[in-house]
Formats: C-alpha cells, structure tokens, sequence
C-alpha cells in the first residue's frame, strides 16, 4: 500500500509539474495581456509535433532543445498577426480568437500527422527504472521533474534578473506607465507570448516522451491548467505554479482511492478554494483582469 | 417605415419562416432534423447571450447546463418512467439547479476570471458524465431510451414516430422560451441587467445587489440552457459527454458573436449560420473542424459585430 501511494503521489507530482509548465505559460500571458489563450493546447502538441520531426535528425536532445524555440517562433508570428489586433478590445474577442484556433491546430495537426498514437523515442538509458525497489522511478520520469523545475528556476531568474523579465513584471501591475517610461509595449507584449508559448512547446515535448502523440494531447492538459491558476491565484506566478503541483498530487492520490474520480477531484478543490478564498491561495487582492 | 414598424415586419417574417421550415427545408437540401437543430441550438445561443449580451457576464460554461439536462432528460426516460413531460421537467430542473450552486460560488469573480471559472467548472460535469460508466454509459453515451408520444388529453401528441411534429413542439417551447426571455429583458429586473452591463459601479451605487442580479440572471439563462439540452437530447434520442464539452460552450459563445450579441435574435441567426455551416463543410471533409476554426477566427478579426450589427450600422 505504502507503495502504491507513494507511486501515485510521484505520478501526480510528475502530472502537476505538466500543468505547472504549461500553467505557468498561460497565467504569463493572462497577466500582462488578459488573453485567455485557448490555443496553449495547439501549440503544446505542435511543439510536440515539431519535435518528432526533428528527432531523426537531431536526435533526442537536439529536439527537446529546438522544438520548443521554434514553437515560440510561431507564437511570435500568432501574436503579431492577429491577437496584436484584439488588445484593448473586450477579452471576449480574444478568447474566441483562440477558441478559434485551437480548432485549427487540432484538426491541422490530424489532418497532417493523422488521427492515430505516434511513438517518440526517448534515450534507452533514460527509461531503465532507477531502483528496483522504487521500480516506478524511471530516468526518464524524473528527469522530466528536475527538467520541469530547471525551466521553471529559468523562468524566475528571467523575471527578476533580466530587463525583460523586469519589464514584464512591471507590466502586469500597470502597462500604461511602463509605455510612458518609454518601453516599447508592443515588443513586450510580443516577447512575452513567445515565452509563454515557449513554455508550452517544452512542455509538448517531455509529454511526447511519456505519452506518445496525439493531435488531442493538448486538451488533456489546458483545462487542469485553468484550474492550477485558479487554485493558485491570478496574478502570482508562483501561486500557478503550487496549484499546478497541488491538484497533480490530489489527482494522484485520488487515484488510490477512489480512481474514478481522480479527475474530477481538482474540480472540487476548486470549488472549495472558491469557497474559502475567491481569489486563490497566493491571488493578489482585488486583481481586476 | 418608422422603427417600430419595421422592427414588427421583421418579427412577422421570422416567425412565418420559423412556422414553415420543415416544409422548404428539403427543398433547399436540408432536412427536418437540421431545423430542429438550429432552433434548439439557437435557444442555447439566446440564453448565453442573456448574459453576455444583456449581462455582461461571459460565461464559457454553458454547455454544462445543457448537458446536464440532456442528461437529465435521457435518464428519466431510461431509468424512471417513459414520460416525455417528466424527463423535460426534471431534465430543465436538474440543470437550473447545477447553475444555482455553481453560480452561487462565482457571483463575485468577474471578466475573464469568471470566464475561466465557469469553463473550469463546466469540466467538472463533464468528467462526471465521462467516468460514472454504470449510470451515464460514459464515453459511449446514454442510450437505449427514446422520446416517447405525449398524450394531451384531447388526443395524442405522436413526437417520436414524426420529425415534424417533434419541430412543432419545440417550436412551441422556443416560442415560449423567447417570450418569456424578452419579457424578462422589459421588466425592472431586465433594465437593472443592462444597467449593471453599462456600468457595474454606478449600479452598486444606487444600491442595486449587483451580485444577487447576476447569480439570477446565471440561473433564468442557464434554465433556458438545460431546455435546449432537454430538446437537442430528445432530438437524437442520445445524449454523450460531448454535450458537456467547453467545445460546445465556446460554439454558444461564437454562434451568439456571430449573429450579433447586442440584438435579440442574433444569436439565432449565429446558430442558424453554424449548424448550416457545419452541416454543409461536414459533408465534404472529416476536417470541418479546421474549416470552422477559420470561420471564427476571421468573424473575431474582421466582422466582431455580428451578422445584425453590420445590418443595423449600414442602417444607422
């Protein structure tokens, strides 16, 4: 028994740090820009996608490297061409901009790679089980832990020791005086789409590892996504990322005990931290998006 | 023409088209189904855009009401007793109560926070549905059961064997549903959702209960989301979890934008242009999803106002 749970609660720390990864994406374009963006999803299993092509020639790691850069690359083209276009707009209209889209990612991505499970291959010596005891720890899967937290360290250090990452921050509580100081709002703006999207390709990649493809894979994820941001407080960072690791172990330990509902177990966290504190756990007071 | 008078041509054309439907339908290729299924699927547009469009609240959860009463309603017929009334009755009943909590924990949240909120917990419903096998028949849906022939007393009301007489009655219901939407939208009740559309803190100024307008406006618009489940589910004699999907939410939502959120009867028009559109693409490519994704994509950059809005700005 002891076993099991602690099998389960390591899966759901492994799931909680996907919706963490691509949580945090979201929640960076949530914050600075208020664009739901639907299409997260899309852009996890193009990153994914692109991954798998590339593979062959570069190789696992050459692929986990590029795949999610040039994912950012078409996010950077997105944001340009059209959600550029909805800023200031009611956030009604960029939700549906990437509702749309989503549609289009996922039926592009069938129509091209097929409906069907593709397999990624992942170095052989990184699937091997790390103990005999611990049989479930494979390399691979805590690799993807450590990996998850190496880009998440990343991405703090980006926020507080870069220009940008500064600049984004500082956008988020008050844009309009970060334009008048002489930013260019624009770029931000566009910078900081990429990085989420970045994010997101990078989290296509290490679920392509675990899970194989799926034009579908995305939409597994975005949803306990939402849910991490809202348990972990619109507007904080590191709030997305406790809620994305704190419903991923719920779920995992719901799966010990009553397995039929460990997805709709992170519903019902939400439903209490709702309840208790509408802004979420780490949610700054009277965040208006 | 004065304003008034056109606006009542207007209103005599579209219940003269509604009323003859199923007899042109064929000859323009559609079949009796496909206008049952813009009626209903334009009531569900109307009652999201009770809220968005009257409200200003956007909810991207309605699916989970019309799911749950498709459910709702399919359950009764199976489980309980083969009774169309009833299943419709618990069916609406079932979903109008799902709102009434959900909308309780979320009055406070607004934007797109209440946005996120309520797709998040529109999952909720649908995961539900996915995994109880036993009861819900999960991902291969709940079947086994039909709509059954109502018996009015007078004489029998004989919806399953006739697609057409099906139309008829929920032409009925629609024709009440919308009544009772617009009378609403007149009342004080209605005006006090505009003003709080308008302008939320002037609203709270003047001492209006912002929040317990919303959590009722989330109700009446939810109970009109559970009707059109209840309808679309005895339509197919078939409910699945994709009645609960925040897909189908998001497709409310669009077809609501694309009629023309600020009017009326936009989102019917936006349901009626949707289910054609998807009818037609589907017939020619497994991918109509691509094709559709486009189409909302383009209405968003380039035509935000909707099917009615262009029309009323040419006027104006």
């Amino acid at each position: 028994m002891t076993e099991l749970i602690l099998f389960n609660v390591f899966n759901g720390l492994i799931v909680g740090a996907f919706y963490a990864l691509m949580a945090l994406g979201l929640s960076l374009i949530i914050n600075l820009t208020s664009v739901i963006n639907f299409a997260h999803g899309g852009f996890l299993a193009l990153g994914a996608y692109i991954a798998y092509e590339l593979a062959p020639y570069l190789g696992f790691w050459g692929a986990l490297i590029l795949a999610p850069v040039l994912t950012a690359v078409l996010g950077l083209v997105v944001e340009r061409l059209m959600i550029r276009r909805l800023y200031g707009r009611d956030p009604l209209y960029s939700l549906l901009l990437t509702f749309g889209l989503a549609y289009v990612f996922e039926d592009g991505l069938r129509y091209i790679w097929g409906a069907q499970s593709l397999p990624f291959k992942v170095p052989d010596w990184l699937m091997r089980p790390l103990s005999n005891y611990l049989f479930f720890l494979t390399g691979y899967r805590v690799f993807m832990v450590v990996l998850v937290a190496v880009a998440v360290i990343g991405l703090f250090l980006i926020l507080t020791r870069t220009r940008l990452g500064i600049r984004i921050r500082a956008g988020t509580l008050d844009l309009e005086t970060v334009s008048v100081l002489g930013v260019n709002v624009r770029i931000l703006r566009n910078l900081n789409f990429g990085l989420g999207i970045y994010l997101a390709g990078l989290a296509g990649v290490l679920a392509a590892g675990l899970l194989g493809l799926q034009p579908t894979m995305g939409d597994a994820l975005i949803m306990p996504s939402f849910v991490a941001i809202i348990v972990g407080g619109l507007g904080s960072l590191v709030g997305t990322l406790l809620g994305g690791l704190l419903i991923g172990v719920a779920a995992g330990l719901a799966t010990v005990y009553v397995p039929s509902a460990s997805e709709a177990i992170i519903y019902l966290m939400m439903a209490v931290v709702l309840l208790a504190r509408p802004r979420g756990l780490l949610g700054e007071e009277g965040m208006n998006l | 023409m004065s304003e008034r008078n056109s606006k009542l041509v207007w209103n005599v054309i579209l219940w003269i088209v509604l009323l003859t439907m199923p007899y042109w339908m064929n000859a323009v290729g559609g079949y009796t189904g496909l206008a049952t299924r813009v009626l209903v699927l334009g009531l569900a547009a109307m009652s999201v855009n009770f809220l968005l469009g009257f409200t200003g609240v956007l909810s991207f959860g309605h699916a989970a009401y019309f799911g749950l009463g498709a459910y709702g309603v399919g359950m009764i017929l199976k489980y309980i007793a083969p009774s169309t009334p009833l299943g419709i009755l618990v069916g609406v009943l079932v979903g109008t109560l799902g709102a009434a909590v959900v909308g309780a924990l979320i009055v406070k949240l607004r934007g797109i926070y209440f946005a996120m909120v309520t797709i998040a917990f529109g999952q909720m419903f649908y995961f539900i549905a996915f995994r109880w096998n036993t009861v819900t028949g999960g991902d291969d849906g709940l079947n086994g059961w039909r709509r059954m022939p109502i018996d009015l007393g007078l004489g029998k009301l004989d919806i399953a064997s006739s697609g057409q007489i099906y139309y008829y009655m929920v032409l009925a219901l629609f024709a009440v549903s919308v009544g009772i939407m617009a009378l609403i939208l007149r009342s004080p009740f209605g005006r006090t959702l505009l003003a709080i559309r308008e302008n939320e803190r002037r609203a709270r100024f003047l001492g209006i209960p912002v929040e317990r307008h919303i959590w009722i406006a989330f109700i009446i618009s939810a109970a009109f989301a559970s009707l059109a489940g209840v309808l679309y589910a005895l339509l197919n004699n078939f409910v699945d979890p994709r009645s609960l999907h925040w897909t189908l939410s998001g497709n409310f939502v669009i077809m609501a934008v694309v009629g023309g959120m600020r009017s009326f009867w936009g989102p019917l028009i936006g349901a009626a242009i949707f289910v054609v559109l998807q009818d037609y693409v589907s017939s020619y490519t497994q991918n109509w999803m691509f094709f559709i994704g486009i189409f909302f994509v383009l209405i968003v950059l380039f035509f935000p106002r909707g099917v009615l809005g262009i029309i009323r700005r040419r006027q104006s």
